[in-house]
């Protein structure tokens, strides 16, 4: 019999992951550890001490040349030219009609250089989409087989990743980087994060890369240190209201509607998306996502529906447990006089409503 | 993990343990380890009727939502409050404690037809 498995794509890191019985899944394509000692243990864990997550399926995408921030500011919504050479920042990466193509991290490497991260199932379609813009005869790679990327996350983060590192990490600052070392081995040194703490993402050479896994369990150790798979990543972003791909932004959704107007930037100049997003701000909008908690017994699940005095409103984005406040939270997009904080909705959990009421996103904040 | 010789066992991973003409209904060590940490349990009303290879209720993880199917019909006699407030029993005790429903059998030759301990840990490769 053909091993299913056999065909995903697998990170420099699987083996370890096997090593350390990972459950794996098929997430879009790439074997990936959804969990390793239990989803709330690992969640717990990054939100006291730290996680270590391999998220080397997300892509990479590096823009280089003379003119590069015409075509990163051209294809993305937020103002690359107000980055700092080290500085990182959050953006969408649009279509025309004001869909998103991917949310992206953009990284100024230099002035002539970005560096792109990106969604592991979006990056040949992101990479399409960035090369068919490109106007500015900058270079454009799909650079994801160059790097590993591995996040260490958690209140001891820093603790954790500073034994390995001559690289000051107290001077990095949040959605700042650094091209530094780790044990020595060149690698991009990333305050950035999707867990709602504290925390570096690593880029490092693939062929480095369960060394490297292997010398931050060992560093971490001492401060409790656990890996973490995609399912404690997913309750975490879910508690920190940050967006995923597919379920609170698709091609279907504006970042106005999402609740991301903080990264459109209108007095940048042009951009793909540009004029439909400005008429749909003159319009108004017409939903929004907003949080929510449920009051009755049930849960939430992603997709579905949401009522509004026994009529239907909206969908649910992401929706589940919340290890860190015990209780049942999720999105979903309402019409925008419903989208406020307070809203009584019900949530169809089997073909039976049950009760819930918007709340403000994020649901989850770290102490500073 | 003992699986229980005096227990029938369903493809699905529910488990029947017959006192008389009562069943009592619960899931597999196997399917709590499947689900990873279980977060919610929603059961049947005392009273209703439940029907072989139907829903009874679902279990549902951090990740997702499982139905539990019935392994034999009859009528609910008691469900386990227990995991109304505390559904991480099933993962501690699955076989035990966080049993699901006590059902009275409508039809007790059903359960003849189910997989003995030993098959069961065949089928799940164990």
């Amino acid at each position: 019999m053909s091993d299913p498995s056999a065909e995903l794509l697998k990170t420099p890191l699987n083996e370890a992951h096997r090593a350390l019985k990972a459950r794996m899944v098929d997430f879009g394509g790439w074997d990936m550890p959804v969990q390793y000692s239990g989803i709330i243990d690992e969640h717990n864990t990054v939100r006291t001490a730290v996680g270590l997550f391999d998220v080397s399926h997300m892509g990479e995408i590096e823009i280089k040349g003379p003119e590069a921030l015409s075509l990163v500011n051209y294809v993305s919504t937020n103002n690359a030219a107000k980055l700092a050479t080290g500085q990182v920042h959050y953006a969408g990466l649009l279509y025309d009609h004001g869909g998103f193509v991917d949310d992206i991290l953009v990284h100024k490497v230099a002035d002539d250089s970005y560096f792109l991260c990106v969604n592991a199932s979006n990056q040949d379609k992101d990479f399409q989409h960035i090369a068919a813009q490109n106007r500015w005869d900058c270079t454009v790679e799909n650079a994801g087989p160059r790097y590993a990327q591995i996040a260490v996350q958690g209140p001891k983060a820093l603790a954790t990743l500073q034994k390995l590192t001559s690289t000051d990490l107290s001077d990095i600052k949040y959605y700042w980087f650094a091209d530094g070392e780790v044990s020595g081995d060149w690698a991009r040194i990333a305050r950035t994060g999707y867990t709602g703490e504290d925390g570096f993402e690593i880029y490092v050479d693939p062929s480095l890369a369960s060394k490297r896994w292997n010398e931050l369990m060992d560093a971490g150790q001492e401060f409790g240190i656990k890996p973490a798979g995609l399912g404690a990543r997913n309750t975490l972003r879910m508690e920190a209201g940050m967006a995923l791909y597919g379920h609170e932004i698709d091609a279907s959704i504006s970042p106005l509607e999402a609740g991301l107007q903080w990264i459109v930037k209108f007095d940048k100049g042009d951009f793909l998306g540009r004029a439909r997003l400005e008429e749909q701000k003159a319009a108004g909008l017409t939903r929004k996502l907003i949080g929510f908690e449920m009051c009755g017994r049930g849960i939430g699940r992603d997709g579905y529906e949401v009522r509004v005095a026994g009529a239907p409103a909206g969908w649910v984005t992401s929706g589940g447990p919340s290890p860190t406040l015990n209780k049942n939270i999720g999105m979903c997009y309402l019409p925008l006089d419903k989208a406020v904080p307070g809203t009584s909705i019900e949530i169809m959990i089997r073909n039976a409503p049950v009760e819930a009421v918007t709340i403000p996103i994020p649901f989850y904040k770290r102490a500073k | 993990m003992n699986y229980p010789e005096t227990f029938r066992y369903t493809k699905e991973h529910e488990w029947v343990s017959v006192d008389g003409d009562t069943g009592t209904i619960g899931i597999t060590d196997h399917a709590q380890n499947e689900l990873g940490d279980i977060v919610y349990v929603d059961l049947p009303k005392v009273g209703g009727a439940i029907e072989t290879g139907k829903s009874l209720g679902s279990v549902e993880s951090v990740k997702a939502v499982s139905d539990i199917y019935a392994p034999v019909s009859g009528e609910v006699l008691e469900i386990n409050t227990l995991l109304a407030e505390a559904p991480e029993k099933l993962n501690e005790d699955p076989h035990g404690d966080a049993w699901l429903v006590k059902i009275r059998l409508s039809n007790p030759g059903e359960v003849a037809g189910l997989l003995s301990a030993e098959e069961y840990k065949s089928f799940i490769g164990s």
